[in-house]
């Protein structure tokens, strides 16, 4: 391990990026005849070629329907499930497997929550919480919860720098706060919010608490037992895993209580036409067959965290986005916006007289992938009155060089339109 | 696929010095439209006499293939009959998703819009303000017309 003298902005742990990079085949493309600089890693990340092995060894060897049969592939592919299932379990450190719930993603996690968990429980003239900063599949669903059942939506306030306030949070935590969700990192403006102590104010009054932790799992270090959530939700495809499959942490003691969202197959124990028994957990709530080899890519994915030095990968993370506040910051006319003292690895931004769709083609046209529009959080946009916004959101793969190219294509297309 | 094909210097020129920008008084139709991809949002002010475009102004902030398209359409639709304007959207549809479109040359400077073609990602930039046209053309008609082909 190699120590650094001076310059804040170097990781203090050696991190072998160019190693990291290998193991991506797909960073070794080029777009319009340049290398391929990916920084949309918000959106999507990319997987590394362990968790596309793991899929395709699946889909090769192992591939049949779960939990149905007693023929030696439908066992493998239960096994293979499972496994994953228990990965996602440590890696959030959760208590046990049946609080681990697979599902699409994020959205549909936090959708499960609302329908599942809310609306059999909210009255009218309760509230439920949420932040200004939410990406919209953190807004929508209660906003559908609260139409079907008279509750209130009640937002708490984000600052001119994009940060969420705990105090300002709690002065909204009233006698019918009901349920408080909010993101653990926000995917806009890369704020990271004070989940611990919100979550921490939230329990002692009795609310439920809800994480959406989509930007945060595969950058932070979740551990939904010290954080002490009820619900932290989250999708694979933001961890270097496949789309398509994502995870629901409940607490035990609630998804017990909770009635199952979807019926179908593989979610019952028992069926007649005079009623139906319903499996234990978590296979309640995975009515129908699942996205099983989306299961064995995260859970691959998950190995292949646990095989990285992820202190030093996120301080390779932190270092390049100050790289890029230094190098954006420094172009005439640029704004970055969402300035919170404890931000993750992504950076949104303006640039006057070039709206950001421009921004996008021009940097594409470069090879650079960044994504621009209004990220699901178009209550932020307004916030900072910008119609949209161009953001570079990093993972550890992502070079100091390639940060220089956004900066040079930022600079080039700001040119073109002076 | 260049990107001087798609930022043409009339595209540029438009989107610095958009014509026809801002509200218009006494106006017969006042359409939003709106692009859920970016979150845009454009406002289209148009005065109709005698079946004709009498003025026509636009209002809003989007990219600069999206202001310089609706600059252009006001320029060129101002004057024009009802008929004549609706004919133009179907060109100009045909234009930005039809890569056999042909009569380049007759659209005089709206044919810097046929560059957007190649960028697959921004032709409802350019085609936006048209939609909104159309219904704006619709909203103030007298009697049905017949159906507008969209997408
Ligand atoms: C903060 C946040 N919440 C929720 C989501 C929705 O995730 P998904 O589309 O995977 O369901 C995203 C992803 O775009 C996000 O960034």
């Amino acid at each position: 391990m190699s120590e650094t003298t001076g310059a804040l902005r170097v990781p203090t742990r050696h991190f072998d990026v160019e190693a990291v990079r290998r193991e991506f085949p797909i960073l070794g493309r080029s777009v319009h005849g340049r290398p391929l600089v990916y920084l949309d890693n918000g959106a999507s990340s990319q997987s590394p070629a362990a968790v596309i092995a793991a899929v395709e060894d699946y889909m090769s060897t192992h591939h049949a329907n779960i939990h149905r049969g007693v023929h030696t592939l439908s066992q493998e592919a239960t096994a293979l499930y499972e496994e994953a299932r228990e990965r996602i379990r440590r890696f959030v450190n959760a208590a046990s497997r049946s609080e681990i719930v697979l599902l699409r993603g994020t959205t549909e996690a936090i959708n499960l929550i609302a329908q599942s968990y809310a609306r059999p429980m909210l009255r009218p003239g309760d509230e439920v919480l949420i932040t200004h900063l939410e990406h919209h599949a953190n807004i929508v669903p209660w906003q559908m919860v609260c139409a079907q059942t008279g509750a209130t939506l009640v937002v708490a306030p984000i600052d001119e720098r994009g940060e969420v306030h705990a105090e300002a949070v709690e002065a909204l935590m009233g006698p019918r706060t009901r349920i408080l969700a909010c993101a653990h990192v926000s995917n806009a403006l890369g704020t990271v919010l004070p989940v611990e102590r919100l979550v921490a104010s939230a329990r002692s009054r009795g609310i439920v608490t809800v994480v959406d932790g989509a930007q945060a799992v595969a950058h932070c270090g979740v551990d939904v037992r010290a954080l002490g959530c009820d619900f932290y939700a989250f999708s694979g495809h933001k961890m270097y895993g496949p789309t398509g499959i994502g995870a629901l942490y409940g607490r035990e003691e609630l998804l017990e209580r909770m009635p199952p969202w979807q019926g179908g197959g593989d979610m019952i124990l028992r069926v007649s036409f005079s009623g139906t028994t319903y499996a234990a957990l978590p296979g309640k709530f995975e009515a129908g067959t699942p996205n099983i080899s989306g299961a064995v890519g995260l859970g691959a994915a998950i190995a292949f965290l646990d095989s990285m030095d992820l202190d030093a990968a996120r301080s390779h993370e932190e270092a390049l986005r100050l790289h890029a506040e230094d190098t954006l910051g420094a172009i005439a006319g640029l704004r970055v916006i969402g300035t919170a003292r404890r931000k993750a690895g992504l950076v949104s931004f303006v640039v006057d007289g070039v709206h950001p769709h421009d921004i996008g083609t021009i940097l594409d046209q470069e090879g650079v992938a960044i994504r621009t529009g209004h990220h699901c959080a178009m209550p932020v946009m307004d916030h900072f009155k910008v119609p949209a916004t161009a953001r570079a959101s990093f993972a550890f793969y992502n070079t100091f060089a390639e940060i220089d190219r956004l900066a040079a294509a930022v600079e080039h297309a700001r040119r073109m339109f002076l | 696929m260049e990107l001087k094909d798609l930022y043409r210097d009339v595209i540029l020129d438009h989107n610095r010095n958009p014509r026809n920008f801002g509200p218009l008084a006494d106006a017969s139709a006042d359409v939003e439209g709106y692009n859920p991809l970016c979150g845009d949002r454009l406002k289209l002010h148009l005065r109709m006499a005698d079946d004709r475009v009498a003025d026509i102004r636009f209002e809003g902030e989007g990219c600069a293939i999206s202001t310089a398209s609706a600059s252009l359409m006001t320029e060129a639709v101002k004057g024009r009959t009802r008929a004549e304007a609706l004919d133009l959207f179907q060109r100009i549809h045909a234009l930005l998703t039809d890569d056999a479109a042909t009569d380049v040359e007759t659209l005089g400077k709206l044919a810097a819009l046929s560059g957007v073609r190649e960028f697959p990602a921004r032709v409802k930039c350019a085609s936006l303000c048209w939609h909104t046209l159309a219904s704006a053309l619709e909203s103030t008609s007298p009697e049905p017309l017949p159906a507008v082909s969209t997408e």
